[in-house]
């Protein structure tokens, strides 16, 4: 079978430098694919120029389909959903609108069935839902702008930094609900700087350092790699002194 | 004073205030979704009372051929966007929309103007009209720069504005003109007199707030255009159109501005160029309101009405003075409590 989504050959820059160079990657259906990397590596750069928000030289097909002359709108049309590092939600507007406007693109009434799901996936927010978005605490509003992302029945989900600035707690919670969302034919393309817990939970893996890819394959070899555990998840390989 | 003449201009500030309120509300809307300081507002309100005028008098109004042209113009923008990927559908509905929609309008205006028609026509005509006008020159002016910044919006916004007065000056000539009242009863209640006329503005515009009060808080529509407003990229991602929420913007503004002229034009003359001074005063309540609240927006323009009002009893001269001299302090004063904010770029 095709891979769900497929970047060839990716470059992106800004202005005259080149943020992300020569990237190719492949997403199946029913995957959770990662891309670590330390800040500054491209990889929010790289998700930008997947969804449109950025020119991207190179090939990007969803589904099939060359997404070149196609807006962030018909991507969303698509099947592409992407919760970006700054969730960008309505902040003005409660809980429910925002669900409600995250199912713009789909027939009302399978909306309601959508948001029947995004409250069991996360019962948080059904207790929330006439709470203004911005008066919700940091996890409940990456909750919610993961809950408007899949109002519009994404079939790949992009999440950038899920777990940035939130407790421990619901960091594990997120992580378990994205496992989740594969369960339920959801695909995932996950950007962390957690890269313990993004491998844990991935299938496919990607290392990202100065806008390439360095590394790549199973999130379980990438994990066992002597140099991914030194530079990524913290560990010391024998031989380095400890202090 | 007098109590009585007190209690006059009270209510022909307020009859007033009311208009700019309207004025003003879509101006906070239109910059709110597209970032458009929509200067030409005041040219929504002369061509839908100068249309609605030239029709009542059995004259054929120019604004309807205008209507056609600009058709014509967002076609061929859509058509050049469109060019390496021809979807059918797509072009069909543009085609529709901008060329189709305005050939029919232009139809029936040639068909009633010859033969005066009745008040209600009139008006339903000189919205449509108008209407169409905000809707393509969104497409062909703004849309296209969609993306630049709040100074090259407002550029354009100029050039449309003087382009659409000189228009004006074309269509209409030098002469002011008035139109037939929508509601010619009266009623008086002690040393008050209500015509029909300042009654229908109040009702109009206690409709229209609250008919946009309930669209932008009951509608999917409206909510995505809130959306727009307050979190452009969220609002992409969600799959709204920026350019779907935008039109509706200058639909919803065109049509105010023109509904606006068509209260106004029973009441006073106006003339090509009289919409500028009148929106205007729109614009100065919603920078008091911070381009950014309706409410405050609604009351600031009563009381630029009231303000108005009054000065034209005491100084007459200097009563567009004093209305302009309210925005000093209220800028004076939103300078000290926010601080400088740098543009957001997206």
């Amino acid at each position: 079978m095709s891979a769900l989504l497929s970047v060839t050959d990716a470059h992106v820059a800004y202005g005259k430098v080149e943020a992300v160079r020569s990237v190719s990657l492949e997403i199946g259906q029913n995957e959770i694919v990662t891309i670590v990397g330390a800040n500054g590596a491209g990889k929010t750069t790289l998700l930008s120029a997947i969804m449109g928000i950025l020119p991207l030289k190179g090939r990007v097909a969803f589904a099939g389909q060359d997404l070149a002359r196609l807006d962030i709108e018909d991507r969303v049309a698509m099947g592409l959903g992407l919760v970006p590092e700054h969730r960008e939600l309505f902040v003005t507007m409660n809980v429910e609108d925002n669900l409600e406007l995250g199912a713009f693109r789909i027939e009302r009434s399978k909306a309601k069935a959508s948001m029947e799901r995004v409250y069991t996936l996360f019962p948080r927010l059904k207790e929330r839902r006439k709470q203004l978005a911005g008066t919700l605490s940091g996890g409940e509003q990456q909750m919610l702008a993961m809950g408007r992302a899949l109002m519009g029945e994404p079939k790949l989900l992009m999440l950038d930094e899920p777990s940035l600035g939130l407790a421990p707690i619901i960091v594990a919670d997120i992580f378990r609900i994205i496992t989740e969302l594969r369960a339920s034919g959801v695909s995932v393309l996950l950007v962390e700087q957690n890269a313990q817990a993004a491998l844990k939970i991935a299938d496919q893996a990607y290392v990202m350092e100065l806008g390439e890819f360095v590394l790549s394959g199973k999130a379980s070899d990438i994990a066992a790699n002597e140099r991914v555990a030194a530079s990524y998840l913290g560990f010391q390989h024998e031989g380095t002194g400890v202090l | 004073m007098n109590t009585t003449i007190m209690l006059f201009l009270l209510q022909d500030g307020i009859t007033n205030g009311a208009i700019y309120a309207l004025l003003g509300l879509a101006l906070v809307l239109v910059f709110a979704v597209t970032r458009v300081i929509l200067i030409p507002q005041g040219e929504f309100v002369t061509y839908g009372a100068l249309t609605y005028a030239s029709l009542a008098a059995g004259q054929m109004p120019g604004t309807a051929k205008l209507a056609l042209a600009l058709g014509i113009g967002a076609f061929a923008f859509d058509l050049f966007v469109a060019r390496k990927a021809m979807h059918t559908r797509l072009i069909v509905r543009s085609f529709l929309t901008n060329i189709v929609l305005p050939a029919i309008v232009l139809a029936l205006t040639i068909y009633f103007a010859a033969q005066k028609p009745p008040v209600a026509i009139c008006i339903a005509l000189s919205l449509v009209i108008v209407a169409m006008i905000g809707l393509y020159l969104y497409r062909i002016a703004f849309q296209p720069l969609a993306h630049t910044s709040v100074l090259v919006l407002l550029i354009a916004s100029v050039g449309v504005h003087l382009a659409l007065q000189g228009l004006g000056l074309l269509f209409f000539g030098a002469e002011g003109q008035r139109g037939p009242a929508v509601l010619s009863t009266a009623f008086t209640a002690g040393s008050l007199r209500f015509t029909g006329q300042s009654i229908t503005v109040y009702a109009i515009t206690i409709a229209f707030i609250v008919g946009l009060w309930l669209f932008f808080g009951l509608t999917l529509y409206g909510k995505a255009l809130r959306a727009t407003a307050v979190n452009r990229l969220g609002a992409r991602l969600a799959g709204i159109r920026t350019t779907l929420s935008g039109q509706i913007a200058f639909l919803l503004a065109s049509v105010i501005g023109a509904l606006s002229g068509i209260m106004i034009v029973p009441i006073t003359t106006l003339y090509y160029d009289s919409g500028f001074l009148i929106g205007l005063k729109g614009f100065v309540a919603a920078i008091i309101g911070g381009l950014v609240s309706y409410p405050l927006t609604a009351v600031a323009a009563l009381v630029v009405g009231i303000v108005e009002a009054f000065s034209s009893f005491y100084a007459s001269n200097y009563k567009e003075v004093i209305v302009f001299m309210l925005l000093i302090p209220v800028l004076l004063l939103r300078s000290l409590a926010a601080p400088a904010v740098e543009e957001e770029k997206d």
